[in-house]
């Protein structure tokens, strides 16, 4: 009965470079006009199924059959040639162009040899009409708001004609209102005839609207469901294999002394626009303050200007009472302070030198480490071998190099590292971004129990479950400012949530989050 | 050892192979005795004792460079400039020991520091203007070479010409001279000081804390920013060290038996080769002594063959050059290291599948 399906994919295997298997017999079937989830875990391999679909990478083995017809799809332009649109969930837009210029871009309304920009913008209205999209395409795509780039990047793959439309975990960057009204758009365009790969990990939103769910777990495919038929609970077990679990045993906190105090904290990015705003906070020992906000708010630089790489600021920024303006990266780490960068593999390792070499990069000068001029190589590799074991890092062996390792075991490299100093206090930027369930518990819990025994921890994170469930106060950082923060982070929902983190709604009084004045 | 280091190993050879096969397919071109030249360029270096110790010496001042690049290169710092600091070694060193006349034993050693000094200084050179003014170490490395050359050889002309000689220097002075390991031939005590810099070369870099700092550099710099390790001093200490093992090198060479005076008035190109054994040593100078071996042999079996048939020298640089590209190309090969992961992958598959 395959003429009732428009794509099936039939028996995909992908193996990267590193010898990670991404997907492994996967399968998966699209019926004309529905919304199919695409359901499973960061790194379960939805991505990697997505990006053979649409030509990125090319399958080891398995068929692709398009309304009928075996097909190789060999690149992106191919992919687009075919019906198949992508919006990737990092936007690929260009943001100094008007919405107009970005959607014709590439398929350009020519007049001789110059674009013709009237026409542009006459075509990017029609397409937006047409489809019911409310959008100023004569905006800067740099001026507008999340959501509404989003459109433009749907709007961009219908242009080309999409009748496929991947959507990359579409609501991850959305406050919950936008969400609601990407959903009304996407059951249009399953009215009109479009059929639609939902990626997600939501299973909330995914009963709301899909039809039906292909669920993936660790390169596997554990099945397609009718979304009617299914419940989340059941859902949620084959995905993880395990109910999920979404709260902790979280002792109330114990808090010590003051660990970081920032006052009136003003930081401009290199393009001069200001990031941090007059940002006053403090920090204390035994506590997890979450800081939640749509990513780009500043969070990126407050991090960046406490844990002095970024040495350009105003107002005072102190460490267990010292200033630290004079300090440099090491100077501020030396006053134990560890930091799980936002991007683990541009800054938080060195891909080609191994798990060994990864783990000593902050401490190698301690006497325990090196001498004056030698490090303590034996030494090295036996605390390396311990640490692997205590943090489970799944490798050969030591000497292999972290490049090779997986997303989550990269990350617990970069922890085991940052941790193994004995830290008073841990910054964790995204510390569970994109990597295997059963990494980010283990990181999580990691985090407790150094809270539990005295440290102060910075939580920043785009995963609300996350920082709901570990947070002993929470912030939401909105345009370089606190613009809520809760000290009894089970009272707030995400519905409230996300109105401070859109800045809906602004608290100008804050309390608590300095602990003295 | 895990699929991929054997992957690279076989690259190597694979590389090695094609650049022979390209050569040979040249010498059968242009030579009317192919079979003859290429038995001269593969055995010829065996054939006597004699031939053996000009590989032997041919490698000593590779092993040097090779030695040097590996360092800066570790770094990520594409200094050129061993080239210069190898001639400016060699020139301070043939200075020194025409100008000082010290005692025997002392006379060698001073000249040397000197020598590996002015290396140092001379690759520092493009390594200050990275850090001061952004410049490309690359570009700028490449260019000062010619500085180097053209400084020693006035200072060759105006300070140690020796009139009676053409264009060479006065005599080195027989206590400034290194000793001969071997009698009857030129195998002289710097092959005993290359193989120590090449140990020393590899303790610097794999067992030291500045090593561990300049590879955390070199292969992640923003990696290295976020650790907290001071960039600025990296970038320096590798091109001061990696320069002082290279003018070292120029040194040992202008003091060996090879030479009896100061003659160089065009580069020699140690500095270039260099590349070629830091690529075939993977950047660790352990294994310099090995690469700088087989370049010799090469180099050895092809001057032989160039002095018995009709096939000339240039014939080598080619096959360099093939190794080269192929070894430095990233994606050569790239689908069958993809197989053999792949085929890695599936069979770990299997195993976990079965038990």
């Amino acid at each position: 009965m395959s003429e009732q399906y428009v794509l099936q994919m039939q028996n995909i295997m992908k193996i990267y470079g590193n010898g990670v298997v991404a997907n492994e017999d996967v399968s998966l079937t699209l019926k004309k006009g529905e919304i199919h989830s695409l359901l499973g875990e960061n790194g379960a391999g939805k991505s990697t199924l997505m990006k053979v679909l649409f030509g990125i990478e090319t399958p080891d083995s398995g068929k692709i059959i398009l309304n009928g017809e075996e097909t190789t799809i060999k690149s992106p332009m191919d992919a687009i040639s075919k019906g198949i649109g992508m919006v990737h969930q990092h936007f690929m837009l260009v943001p100094s162009l008007t919405v107009a210029e970005n959607i014709i871009l590439g398929v350009e309304p020519k007049n001789g040899l110059f674009i013709d920009m009237k026409k542009a913008v006459d075509e990017a209205r029609r397409i937006a009409e047409q489809y019911n999209f409310d959008i100023d395409v004569t905006a800067k795509v740099e001026e507008i708001p999340v959501g509404v780039k989003q459109k433009v990047e749907i709007l961009k793959a219908l242009y080309r004609g999409a009748d496929i439309l991947i959507l990359d975990e579409p609501t991850a960057v959305l406050t919950p209102q936008e969400t609601d009204e990407l959903f009304v758009q996407l059951e249009k365009l399953r009215a009109d005839g479009h059929t639609i790969i939902f990626i997600s990990h939501k299973l909330d939103e995914i009963k709301r609207i899909c039809n039906r769910a292909t669920i993936m777990r660790n390169g596997r495919s554990m099945g397609t469901y009718e979304v009617s038929e299914i419940s989340t609970d059941d859902m949620s077990k084959l995905m993880v294999g395990r109910e999920v679990v979404l709260t902790f045993d979280k002792k109330p906190p114990v808090l010590k002394e003051v660990m970081l105090s920032v006052r009136d904290l003003t930081v401009h990015n290199a393009q001069g626009v200001l990031k941090v705003d007059k940002l006053s906070f403090d920090l204390k020992g035994g506590e997890i303050l979450g800081i939640a906000g749509v990513e780009g708010n500043g969070q990126s630089e407050l991090i960046n200007t406490l844990t002095a790489i970024n040495k350009s600021y105003s107002g005072d920024i102190f460490i267990k009472g010292a200033d630290i303006r004079q300090d440099t990266v090491k100077g501020v780490r030396d006053r134990k302070m560890g930091h799980i960068p936002e991007d683990r593999m541009t800054s938080g390792c060195a891909g080609n030198l191994s798990i060994r070499e990864n783990m000593f990069s902050n401490q190698y000068t301690d006497p325990a480490y090196s001498g004056k001029f030698l490090l303590k190589t034996k030494v090295l590799a036996q605390r390396a071998a311990e640490l692997v074991k205590e943090y489970l890092v799944k490798c050969k062996n030591p000497e292999q190099n972290v490049g090779m390792l997986s997303g989550g075991n990269i990350q617990k490299v970069i922890v085991a590292r940052e941790f193994s100093i004995g830290p008073d206090i841990i910054i964790a930027n995204q510390p569970t971004r994109g990597i295997d369930v059963g990494a980010a518990e283990f990181i999580r819990r990691r985090l407790l129990e150094y809270r539990d025994a005295g440290c102060a921890v910075i939580l920043v994170s785009a995963d609300l479950n996350e920082v709901f469930s570990l947070s002993d106060r929470l912030a939401v950082m909105y345009k370089g400012k606190f613009s809520g923060l809760f000290t009894d982070v089970g009272s707030v929902t995400e519905e409230q949530l996300g109105q401070y983190m859109l800045g809906l709604r602004h608290d100008d009084e804050l309390g608590g989050a300095v602990y003295e004045r | 050892m895990n699929a991929e280091k054997r992957f690279e190993i076989f690259r190597l050879f694979f590389s090695i192979l094609i650049a022979l096969l390209v050569s040979f397919a040249l010498i059968f071109m242009v030579s009317k005795q192919p079979v003859a030249a290429i038995v001269a360029l593969i055995t010829g270096p065996f054939k006597s004792s004699r031939n053996l110790a000009n590989v032997v010496e041919a490698m000593i001042p590779l092993i040097f460079t090779g030695t040097g690049v590996c360092i800066m290169f570790a770094a990520n710092q594409i200094n050129l400039a061993s080239e210069g600091a190898f001639h400016l070694g060699g020139l301070v060193a043939a200075a020194f020991a025409l100008k000082l006349a010290l005692p025997a034993g002392i006379a060698p050693a001073v000249c040397l520091i000197l020598a590996a000094a002015a290396g140092a200084f001379f690759t520092a050179l493009p390594a200050i203007l990275k850090i001061k003014t952004g410049a490309s170490e690359m570009v700028a490395s490449l260019m000062i070479n010619y500085i180097s050359l053209w400084f020693c050889t006035f200072i060759l002309m105006h300070f140690i010409l020796d009139p009676a000689a053409g264009a060479a220097s006065y005599s080195l002075p027989k206590t400034a001279k290194l000793p001969t390991l071997f009698s009857g031939t030129r195998i002289h005590f710097g092959l005993i000081i290359a193989l120590a810099v090449a140990v020393l070369g590899y303790v610097f870099l794999y067992r030291s804390k500045i090593g561990y700092e300049l590879r955390i550099a070199g292969s992640n710099k923003q990696f290295a920013e976020y650790s907290g390790i001071d960039i600025v001093k990296v970038i320096l200490i590798s091109q001061l060290v990696g320069g002082a093992v290279a003018g070292l090198g120029g040194g040992v060479e202008i003091l060996s038996p090879i030479y009896s005076r100061f003659t160089w008035t065009s580069l020699l190109g140690y500095g270039w080769d260099a590349i070629v054994i830091c690529t075939l040593a993977k950047k660790d100078p352990l294994k310099t002594p090995l690469a700088a071996l087989f370049l010799a042999y090469l180099r050895t079996g092809a001057s032989i063959m160039a002095r018995t048939t009709d096939v000339t020298l240039e014939v080598v640089q080619i096959t360099q050059g093939v190794i080269i590209l192929l070894a430095v190309a990233e994606q050569f090969l790239s689908k069958t290291k993809h197989r053999i992961i792949a085929r890695e992958a599936k069979a770990a598959l299997q195993k976990e599948g079965g038990a």
